[in-house]
C-alpha cells in the first residue's frame, strides 16, 4: 500500500502535457522588472537608485525585519526606475527596473557546471548563506527558507522532508528539476540535513512520476549519499503537495490546528527550493532565475523554461508559441490554487512555478445550483472541515460561529469547490470569511 | 485581450454535476421498474407515469405561480420523487390518490420548504405517509401477485403480523414463505419495493457511480438484520427469520433510494452511521411491536427529523485530531 494523507483529497486529471519537455534556457530579455516583495513577509528595501550599474546576482534590496528576503538582480546592466509597477492583479507594488547590458555576473558566484560534494560549514553558516541569497519556498508560497530553519528554543527537528510532490495538475517544472539535477537536489538535502541537524529525510514524490522515484533512487546509490536520505512514492492524490498533507503521508502526524510542523518535528522544504539551497551554499548563487511551466491544451509547445526573474510572462507566452486564440483565463501557478492574471506583461517571481493558458470554454464557471447536502465536500476536505457550512456561515457573516468551526484551519486547496456537484463557489465565500475571522483574532490578541 | 476572465481558484470544477447525480438515480431506479412492469404489467406503468407527471406538473406550477421563479423541472429531482412515490403505492391505487400523493409530496414536503436542497424530510415518502394514514384500505391492498398464491391479497410482512397476532408459532408460518421468492420478488407489495434482486442491482449501480456511499445502506440494513437476529435467536417460537425483515417491505427500496437522500441524510460520515443505525432500529421496532406491519417510511421520516441535531453534533474528524503517531 502506498502512503497518502488520511483524510480527503479529490483525484483530478494530471494534464502533465510539458512532462517530456527538457528545461530551455530563455534569453535574457531587454529589460527586466524586480519585484521587491516576492515573498510572504515584509517587501525588501531597495538599496539602488536610477543609474546605477548591476551585475548578475547583486543585491538591490535588503530583508526588511525577521519574515522578509534579500532581492538579487537577475541581469547586468542599468537600474533606470525603482518605483511601483503593476503586478499580474492590476496592484501597484514596488519594484526595481533594469535595463539589460550584456551578461555580467557578480565574480563569487560559480556558475560552472561541476557538483561540490563537501560542506564543512557549520549549521548557523549555512542558514546565514540561505538568508543571503534570498531563498524563500519556490513550491509557490514563497515563504523565507531560512525563518523555517530557524528552529525555534524549545523544539527538536526529528525529520527533514522534501516536497516532490507536485500535486497541482499541468505543472511540470519540479518533475524537470528531479529528472535533470537529480545530484544537485541530493547535496540540497544533505545541507538542509546539516543546517537543522536531523539524520532522516525523505522525499515524497507521487506515482504518477516512476521517472523520478527510479532516478533519484539510482542518483542516491551511485553518489552513495547520506544512508538517512530515503525517495517515498505517494498515492497520487491532490493536495499531496501541502506542507501539512505531505507530513500526514510520509510520517503519520497531523500538525494540530494553529501550531507548526515543527511542533511534529518536522521541516518542509520543496525540491526546487532545496537546489537553490544547494546553488546559494555551495555556489555562491542567489535567486536570480527559476523554473517555470509554460503549458495549457491550446498552447504550441508547452515547455518547462529557465527564465531570469524580472523577465515579462509575456515573453514566456511567446517563447511557447504565442498565446491561443482561445485563451479565457492565463493563470500564474497551477489550476488549483493559482491565480488568474489581469496583466501578462507582469513580471515572473520567485513564486512563478507556471502560467497556465485556458480555453474560455474551460474558464467559465457552470452556473449554481442550490446545494443538495450530498456531503461531498465534507467528503473532500483534507482539513476535515465542512465547507458547504463555513461558506455559508460566510456568506451570512456569522463571524463568531466561523472561530469555532475552525475556518482559520482552511488551506484553501480548493477541493471543495472542485468537487461540489451544484457548482457553488464555496471556496470564495470562505476566502472573505477566513480573511474576516483572522481581523478578528488579531484584533482581540492585540487588545 | 480586453475580455479575459479573472476568477479565484479552483479554476478546474470535478465530474459531478447535480443534474448528472439525478439522472443517474432514476437509471438505478430501471431494474425495479422492469421488474415491475414485469409482474404488474400496464398498471404499474401507468401509476409511474402518473406519479411522475404530477410531480413535475405540481413544482413547474409552484415554481411559476406562486414562487413566481424559472421552473426547477432541470434538476431532475422531481422525476425521482415521482418515481419513489409511485414505488411506495399498490399497483391498483386509483389514479386520483397518485395526484393527491404527489401534491402532498411535492408541495407540502418539498416546495413548502424553498424546494431541492431545503426539505427536512423525503418527499415521497411524505406523500406516501400521508396516503397510507387518509386511505388505509386503498394503501394496503395489493392485487396478487401473477403465478404465486402462497400469500394473496397481504403483503408478507402483514400476513406475519396477523399470523403472529394470532398466536401462531413460526414454525407453521415459514412454511408459507419463500425466501428465495421474495428475493427474486415473487411477493405482493408496493410496485417498486418487490423485486429486491432488481433494488439491489440498482443500488450496486449508485455505488459504483459514486452517488452514494456504503455506510447508509450498510448500517442500515446490517441493524435491521442484527436487530431481528437477536431477537429470533433469543425466541425463535415468536420473532421470525432476520433475513425475512431484510428482503420484506421497503427495506431495500429504503436502504438505497430513500434513506441515502443527500437533502435528508447527515453529512459527517459518523453521523450519517447513527442515522443509518436509527432507521435499522426504529424499522424493526415498529414491524414487531407496532400498530403497523411495516415501519421503514416511518422510520426513515422520524430519522429525517434528527438530522438537524445529528449534523449539529457529529462533526467530521477533524485534521490533527490524529496526532504524533509515529509509525
Amino acid at each position: 500500500m502506498l502512503k497518502s494523507f488520511r483524510l480527503g483529497g479529490v483525484h483530478p486529471h494530471d494534464y502533465k502535457i510539458s512532462k517530456d519537455a527538457a528545461i530551455r534556457t530563455l534569453e535574457v530579455p531587454q529589460t527586466v522588472t524586480i519585484l521587491l516583495g516576492q515573498h510572504i513577509g515584509a517587501p525588501a528595501t531597495a538599496t539602488v537608485q536610477k543609474g546605477d550599474k548591476v551585475l548578475v546576482g547583486d543585491v538591490i534590496g535588503t530583508a526588511t525585519g525577521f519574515v522578509s528576503a534579500n532581492i538579487h538582480s537577475s541581469v547586468s546592466g542599468t537600474v533606470t526606475a525603482v518605483e511601483s509597477v503593476l503586478d499580474g492583479a492590476n496592484m501597484r507594488k514596488p519594484a526595481v527596473t533594469i535595463a539589460v547590458e550584456g551578461d555580467e555576473w557578480n565574480p563569487a558566484i560559480d556558475r560552472t557546471d561541476t557538483l561540490v560534494r563537501e560542506c564543512t560549514l557549520e549549521p548557523k553558516a549555512i542558514i546565514e548563506k540561505i538568508a543571503a541569497a534570498g531563498i524563500v519556498g519556490l513550491g509557490g508560497a514563497t515563504f523565507p527558507t531560512q525563518v523555517k530553519l530557524s528552529i525555534p528554543p524549545g523544539k527538536k527537528a526529528e525529520m527533514l522532508i522534501i516536497n516532490g510532490v507536485e500535486c497541482e495538475p499541468y505543472l511540470t517544472a519540479d518533475y524537470r528539476l528531479m529528472m535533470e539535477h537529480a545530484d544537485e537536489v541530493l547535496v540540497g538535502c544533505e545541507i538542509l540535513m546539516r543546517a537543522i541537524g536531523v539524520e532522516q529525510c525523505y522525499i515524497g514524490i507521487e506515482n504518477n512520476k516512476p521517472d523520478a522515484i527510479r532516478h533519484l533512487n539510482d542518483a542516491l546509490q551511485k553518489g552513495k549519499y547520506h544512508t538517512g536520505i530515503h525517495v517515498v512514492p505517494l498515492k497520487m492524490r491532490y493536495p499531496q503537495g501541502g506542507e501539512k498533507q505531505l507530513i500526514a503521508a510520509i510520517a503519520k502526524r497531523e500538525v494540530p490546528s494553529g501550531k507548526l510542523p515543527i511542533d511534529v518535528g518536522a521541516v518542509v522544504q520543496n525540491v526546487g527550493t532545496t537546489y537553490a539551497v544547494y546553488q546559494a551554499v555551495q555556489k555562491n548563487r542567489p535567486i536570480v532565475d527559476r523554473i517555470v511551466t509554460v503549458t495549457g491544451k491550446q498552447l504550441a509547445t508547452p515547455s518547462n523554461l529557465l527564465v531570469r526573474i524580472g523577465t515579462p510572462i509575456s515573453t514566456l507566452i511567446e517563447a511557447c508559441g504565442g498565446l491561443p486564440e482561445d485563451t479565457g483565463k492565463v493563470i500564474n501557478g497551477g489550476p488549483m490554487m493559482g491565480r488568474a492574471m489581469a496583466n501578462i506583461d507582469a513580471p515572473v517571481t520567485k513564486g512563478t512555478s507556471g502560467v497556465l493558458m485556458m480555453s474560455r470554454k474551460e474558464s467559465l464557471r457552470k452556473p449554481e445550483m442550490p446545494c443538495i447536502q450530498c456531503a461531498k465536500c465534507v467528503d473532500a476536505c483534507p482539513m476535515g472541515l465542512e465547507p458547504f457550512l463555513i461558506s455559508k456561515l460566510s456568506r451570512l457573516q456569522l463571524f463568531d460561529r466561523l472561530e469555532t468551526e475552525r475556518i482559520t484551519d482552511c488551506i484553501e486547496c480548493g477541493c471543495c469547490a472542485f468537487t461540489c456537484p451544484s457548482s457553488l463557489p464555496l471556496l470564495d465565500y470562505i476566502r472573505i470569511g477566513k480573511a474576516e475571522t483572522m481581523k478578528i483574532i488579531r484584533a482581540r490578541q492585540t487588545k | 485581450m480586453s475580455n479575459r476572465i479573472v476568477a479565484p481558484s479552483p479554476h478546474l470544477h470535478g465530474e459531478f454535476s447535480t443534474p448528472k447525480i439525478m439522472r443517474d438515480v432514476v437509471i438505478a431506479l430501471i431494474p425495479a421498474f422492469a421488474f415491475s412492469v414485469f409482474i404488474y404489467g400496464w398498471s404499474a406503468i401507468c401509476l409511474t407515469a402518473t406519479a411522475i407527471a404530477a410531480c413535475m406538473l405540481f413544482e413547474w406550477l409552484i415554481d411559476r405561480l406562486l414562487l413566481r421563479r424559472p421552473s426547477t423541472l432541470g434538476d431532475w429531482s422531481a422525476v425521482i420523487t415521482g418515481t419513489l412515490l409511485a414505488f411506495n403505492l399498490p399497483a391498483n391505487i386509483s389514479p386520483w390518490l397518485v395526484i393527491i400523493g404527489a401534491l402532498v409530496a411535492i408541495g407540502i414536503g418539498k416546495m413548502s420548504f424553498g424546494g431541492l436542497g431545503k426539505n427536512l424530510f423525503n418527499p415521497a415518502l411524505v406523500g406516501r405517509v400521508f396516503l397510507l394514514i387518509s386511505f388505509p384500505a386503498q394503501m394496503t391492498t395489493f392485487p396478487d401477485t401473477a403465478g404465486v398464491d402462497a400469500i394473496t391479497g397481504a403483503t408478507p410482512l402483514a400476513y406475519v403480523k396477523a399470523a403472529l397476532a394470532t398466536g401462531t408459532p413460526v414454525a407453521e408460518i415459514m412454511p408459507n414463505i419463500d425466501l428465495a421468492g421474495m428475493f427474486i420478488g415473487f411477493k405482493d407489495g408496493s410496485i417498486g419495493e418487490i423485486g429486491a434482486l432488481a433494488l439491489l442491482i440498482g443500488g450496486i449501480y449508485l455505488l459504483v457511480r459514486k452517488v452514494i456511499t456504503w455506510r447508509i445502506p450498510v448500517f442500515m440494513l446490517g441493524s435491521m438484520f442484527l436487530f431481528a437476529a437477536i431477537l429470533w435467536l433469543a425466541d425463535p417460537v415468536t420473532y421470525i427469520n432476520p433475513l425475512f425483515h431484510v428482503l420484506a417491505g421497503g427495506a431495500l427500496l429504503g436502504a438505497f433510494f430513500m434513506a441515502t437522500d443527500y437533502v435528508t441524510s447527515p453529512m459527517s460520515k459518523g453521523g450519517q452511521v447513527i442515522y443509518a443505525i436509527g432507521i435499522g432500529v426504529i424499522s424493526i421496532l415498529i414491524r414487531v411491536w407496532g400498530a403497523y406491519p411495516e415501519g421503514v417510511s416511518f422510520a426513515i421520516l422520524i430519522m429525517n427529523a434528527t438530522v438537524p441535531l445529528i449534523n449539529k453534533y457529529m462533526k467530521p474528524s477533524r485534521f490533527g485530531a490524529r496526532t504524533a503517531q509515529t509509525k
